[in-house]
């Protein structure tokens, strides 16, 4: 190729640019529905008792003898108190958008191990068999919807999250993989892809989607400083177009000594990122589901580290105008010993994956039947949760 | 044989370089691989056995610093345990800097190739933080070795493995009926029996059932570990002989039984095959040539798994050698295929500071979709194209070739010359073009190195 030649494909380029969706409004086929899924997966197992504080359960305080106190209590009702750092988070729960259920967990029991509590969470499973081709919930839930694109799901972040994975296609990307090019780069890698399909096709999609989040950054909205934020940010550029689902992770709830500086950390950051989905979404919001669900919760006596080991049973916190907020959800079992499990973790009485169906068949009228077998297999939803307005 | 040194060097190696001459046959590259294993001698890792900080020696430290928590001795404890831990955070940068300073030095490429593979193929991962600077010793030690040796080797040394019985879950498995059993509330772990059917041996679509699986995790039940390391624990072990495949084991079982189970394996004709298959996908294409399976399989067969003369059935076959290049690089060998291009000297590589390995090796692998060691599961990396060459996979690998290689070394070639170096004929019109069309060094580079062309192989 001379540079005459080049010059002429660059040519083409223009007038192919111009066709492009970025310039001209070009209808795509619509999505299959209007509400947002977000499922936010908290990784390290997250103190639900310390999230949310039973502080009406009689034997509460005595389990917890340092953690109990608090320099400043926010009361949600008379049983229940928030944890101080998900006080940003007031506003939306006394507009009736979050909220959180109680006494949850995965069918995983006993092993307490971080990477299969995780995989069986995402898996959406009861258990790990079968490993070699596992693929999770979210994806199986995608697998029987007609229409869907690529577009409609994301996962957000480095990792290769698993409860995405299988055989529908859904988009991947991180906020770390930026792309800044010279207008000359741009070209020459119309060239360098011009003949191979595969790389033409991902390096347009990486420039589409740069592009849409440099349109969008000549605002004020500057790029927020947290890589939680970023992830928050990035999704819900996402969602406001075509996208319906997206899903990321949170790390950081591992919080085995000194919880009363671990704990705050992550869930500062949980705050912000439901703070950050709620604004970059604005009128989406009112259609948006958040979920935070973590692989166990931890155990219900602090440990002699002023921390908490791995449990059972946990809290899966909620957001998001297309819920139904202002509440501690879910079956309470208390603490007294003889209502623990295994008599050190709290007892779990739903299973989360049940919220998650419920969730779903709010939000995409789902039938009941595919949630109990083809993305949760062998689950029983039981009676609706009602979390869904 | 249709032989090309450029090809042999891309599709069998781990790229071209200005510093290592090509090899000139297939001969040549099957002696070398038969000889001395030069790479680890000059960027050694210790394989596990002698890697520190050990396994037992990051629990005990911990166990001591939680066990004096709100005691005078804390202090110490802790500033015990956070030497260890430091050490540990430099063993997993030096297995980071080893490992690419071998692919970018050698002129063993073919051992850097396998090696890859061959871990891939008995993926482990770390499931607790103290393991993860372990995998490459338990790859250094276990998989390296039998590269050019004999499957059945490599199969016994990896199954046997502490960080396999870690990963796979035999730790905690105990036969229904085994006096253990009787005093705990435990049982069966079929996890790493299922995998060595599923993936290790015969393959999932094999002549294996639920009761072979069952049977087989049964007389794995005495496999464990003790503070040392693997050992075979008689109170764990399932009572009574099992049958796999066909193959009666005896009753009074020890190591050895477990090591006559898996030499079965290693010779039923459907591993041949499973591993056969699994080569040419590997090295030439997802839907590889059937006469270039059929002829691994066979010498497989003939001797007895030895791996250097199956190796050497995929170097002679003509259909190894289309000149389509259907694979897409993993992200480990893009990065160092890219660095070897460039002719950074492998010393660059081992006197990186750790935060830079982070920032410039680790970090990019990680967002390019192949985070250090941490494959997805138990079955491994993609060997599927599109799975890599995702919108920010691509553009994960594009910034890096953009941006990296200029912080890495000042001396970046000339972006025609390293077309040249890069690909040597292989190099088609459209990226000779681009390369010269750049506008400047840097964005040439990247141009070159982000390519399909430098991409596939």
């Amino acid at each position: 190729m001379d540079r005459r030649r080049f010059l002429a494909s660059g040519l083409m380029l223009g007038c192919s640019a111009a066709a492009s969706p970025l310039l001209t409004p070009v209808a795509l086929a619509s999505a299959p529905w209007e509400n947002r899924l977000v499922v936010i997966i908290l990784r390290g197992a997250m103190d639900g008792i310390d999230a949310v504080q039973p502080v009406g359960d009689r034997d509460y305080a005595g389990l917890r003898p340092t953690l109990s106190m608090v320099e400043e209590r926010t009361e949600l009702d008379g049983f229940w108190d928030i944890h101080p750092a998900l006080v940003p988070l007031m506003p939306l729960y006394q507009a009736g958008q979050m909220g959180a259920v109680h006494a949850v967990s995965t069918p995983y029991r006993d092993k307490r191990s971080h990477f299969d509590g995780q995989d069986i969470l995402e898996a959406g499973t009861v258990d790990l068999s079968g490993a070699a081709e596992r693929d999770g919930w979210l994806n199986r839930m995608l697998a029987t919807v007609p229409g869907i694109m690529a577009e409609t799901a994301y996962a957000i972040g480095t990792e290769r999250l698993l409860i995405l994975n299988g055989q529908t296609p859904v988009s991947r990307w991180s906020p770390d993989a930026r792309l800044s090019l010279s207008p000359q780069t741009r070209l020459l890698l119309e060239v360098i892809y011009a003949n191979d399909p595969l790389f033409h096709a991902a390096s347009e999609g990486a420039l589409r989607i740069m592009d849409e989040l440099e349109a969008e950054e000549h605002g004020d909205e500057a790029r927020l400083q947290g890589a939680h934020q970023q992830l928050a940010q990035f999704a819900a550029s996402r969602l406001r177009h075509d996208s319906r689902i997206a899903s990321f992770s949170l790390g950081g709830w591992d919080t085995h000594a000194q919880q009363h500086q671990a704990l705050p950390r992550a869930l500062t950051r949980l705050s912000e990122t439901i703070l950050t989905l709620q604004a970059e979404l604005g009128p989406v919001w009112d259609k948006t589901a958040v979920i935070c669900i973590t692989e166990f919760g931890r155990t219900a006596r602090e440990n002699g580290t002023r921390g908490t080991d791995h449990g059972t049973g946990g809290a899966m916190i909620y957001a998001g105008g297309a819920l139904r907020g202002r509440q501690i959800a879910g079956d309470w079992p208390g603490l007294a010993e003889a209502d623990l499990y295994a008599g050190r973790d709290l007892m779990p009485t739903r299973d989360v994956r049940a919220h998650a169906a419920w969730v779903m068949r709010g939000l995409f009228g789902l039938d009941q039947s595919v949630l109990e077998n083809a993305v949760f297999p062998g689950l029983d939803m039981g009676a609706d949760t009602r979390l869904v307005l | 044989m249709p032989f090309d040194p450029d090809l042999c060097a891309i599709r069998f190696g781990t790229g071209l370089s200005p510093l290592v001459p090509a090899p000139g046959s297939s001969a040549e590259v099957l002696a070398i691989l038969a000889g001395p294993d030069h790479a680890a001698e000059a960027w050694h890792i210790p394989p596990y056995a002698v890697a520190t900080p050990s396994l037992d020696a990051l629990r005990l430290a911990n166990m001591a610093r939680r066990e004096v928590a709100d005691t005078p001795e804390v202090a110490a404890a802790e500033a015990a345990y956070d030497e260890l831990a430091r050490a540990h955070v430099e063993a997993l940068a030096h297995n980071v800097k080893a490992t690419i300073a071998r692919k970018i030095g050698t002129s063993d490429g073919l051992r850097e190739r396998l090696v890859m593979f061959w871990s891939d193929h008995f993926t482990v991962r770390a499931k607790t933080g103290f393991l993860r600077h372990l995998v490459t010793p338990y790859v250094e030690e276990a998989v390296r070795p039998h590269v050019n040796g004999r499957f059945a080797d490599m199969l016994k040394a990896v199954e046997t493995h502490p960080v396999m019985l870690a990963y796979l879950d035999q730790t905690n498995s105990m036969g229904p009926n085994s006096v253990r059993a009787q005093r705990r509330d435990r049982g069966l772990n079929e996890n790493l029996a299922r995998e060595i059917l599923e993936l290790h041996t015969i393959g999932v679509d094999g002549p294996y059932d639920q009761r072979d699986v069952r049977q087989l995790a049964e007389l794995l039940t005495g496999l464990g570990l003790d503070r040392q390391g693997t050992v075979y624990r008689s109170d764990h072990a399932e009572p009574g002989g099992e049958t796999v495949l066909g193959v009666t084991y005896s009753a009074e079982a020890n190591l050895s039984t477990v090591e006559a189970a898996l030499d079965g394996l290693a010779d039923h004709p459907s591993t041949a095959r499973h591993i056969s298959r699994k080569l040419a996908v590997h090295f030439v294409s997802e839907e590889p040539d059937q006469g270039l399976v059929d002829t691994l399989t066979a010498r497989f067969v003939a001797t007895d798994g030895d791996l250097l003369e199956v190796t050497a059935a995929m170097l002679d076959h003509p259909a190894a050698w289309v000149p389509e290049r259907q694979k897409v690089k993993w992200p480990l060998e893009f990065m160092s295929s890219a660095l070897r291009a460039l002719g950074i000297a492998p010393e660059m590589i081992m006197t990186m500071e750790a935060r830079h390995v982070r920032q410039m090796l680790q970090g990019p692998l990680a967002v390019m979709g192949q985070p250090w060691e941490t494959a997805p599961g138990p079955d491994g990396w993609s060997e599927r194209a599109e799975a890599w060459i995702t919108p920010q996979g691509l553009a994960a690998r594009i910034n890096w070739a953009m941006h990296m290689p200029r912080r890495i070394t000042e001396d970046l070639p000339d972006p025609r010359d390293l077309v040249s170096t890069a690909l040597g004929p292989l190099a088609s019109e459209e990226i000779v073009f681009a390369a010269g069309a750049a506008e400047d060094r840097a964005e040439g580079v990247g141009i070159v190195l982000a390519s399909a062309d430098f991409q596939r192989r």
